[in-house]
């Protein structure tokens, strides 16, 4: 379905949860992050980048992978993504959720 | 219409067995609910215990006697040596799939948030002490503890 959004509109599915990468910016990022209410910080914007580098190289994401990352540990996460924290952080990165149990 | 819509705000986990996929069961279903926002709690008793005994849990086994989805005859699952070698077998298939080991699981556990919990009247039958235990379990307690903490709209109890 079509989401409007920072004055233009993206493809999501329905869980909200963008379907082509290529139409994210910055500013939808932003905004779909406060649409989950949360405030992003810098320490925000270097995971999401790392998420978005891994989805770019078709790695595919958990908890673990992210834990063990270099970029921020699993306490720390969940921290900063309160709640579901990587279905949080990759529908504000634009890539698909992530299908890991782990 | 049901209470709260349905919607599982936390799962109470209890752990009664070490067997290596009874353990790894309890694990992912409290990790899988904190990824999903929900909480989660596992309440380790009976041998359930073994899975945060710091000796005695890097050296878990899948049974191989008594379960026919493991389709080894029961007299030769029985046989020395065969509970180590399905272990190394599923160990290794784990791996693959990203799956952590015990420890680092628990680990993964408690910097998620899930809350472990010893059972005290199993503690005292086994005669463990605290020191005994993976460093991080959040206390001893009784099963009315253990309710207790389950109180709450949208929570589930599971046993395994």
């Amino acid at each position: 379905m079509e989401k409007a959004i920072c004055n233009t509109t993206i493809e999501v599915n329905e869980e909200g949860f963008m379907i082509n990468f290529s139409e994210w910016n910055k500013e939808i990022g932003e905004e779909l992050a406060r649409e989950a209410m949360i405030e992003l910080s810098e320490r925000h914007w270097e995971i999401i980048e790392y998420i978005q580098d891994e989805h770019r190289k078709e790695v595919p994401l958990s908890i673990r992978k992210i834990g063990k990352s270099g970029v921020v540990d699993i306490k720390e996460f969940y921290a900063l993504f309160p709640k579901a924290p990587l279905k949080t952080a990759t529908k504000i990165a634009g890539v698909p959720k992530p299908a890991s149990c782990i | 219409m049901l209470e709260n819509n349905g919607q599982i705000n936390k799962m109470m986990i209890i752990l009664s067995k070490a067997t290596l996929e009874n353990v790894y069961a309890a694990f992912v279903l409290a990790n899988g609910a904190r990824m999903e926002g929900i909480e989660a709690e596992i309440f380790f008793t009976f041998f359930g215990l073994e899975s945060i005994h710091k000796k005695k849990l890097p050296h878990l086994h899948v049974a191989t006697v008594g379960n026919p989805a493991m389709h080894i005859p029961t007299m030769i699952g029985g046989l020395p040596g065969m509970e180590a070698m399905a272990t190394k077998m599923m160990k290794k298939e784990m791996e693959k799939m990203d799956m952590p080991d015990v420890y680092e699981f628990l680990c993964m556990l408690k910097d998620s948030g899930v809350k472990l919990w010893a059972c005290k009247l199993a503690m005292d039958m086994f005669h463990y002490t605290k020191e005994d235990m993976f460093e991080d379990i959040d206390g001893i307690i009784t099963v009315g503890d253990f309710y207790k903490k389950a109180e709450g709209v949208g929570t589930h109890m599971l046993f395994i």
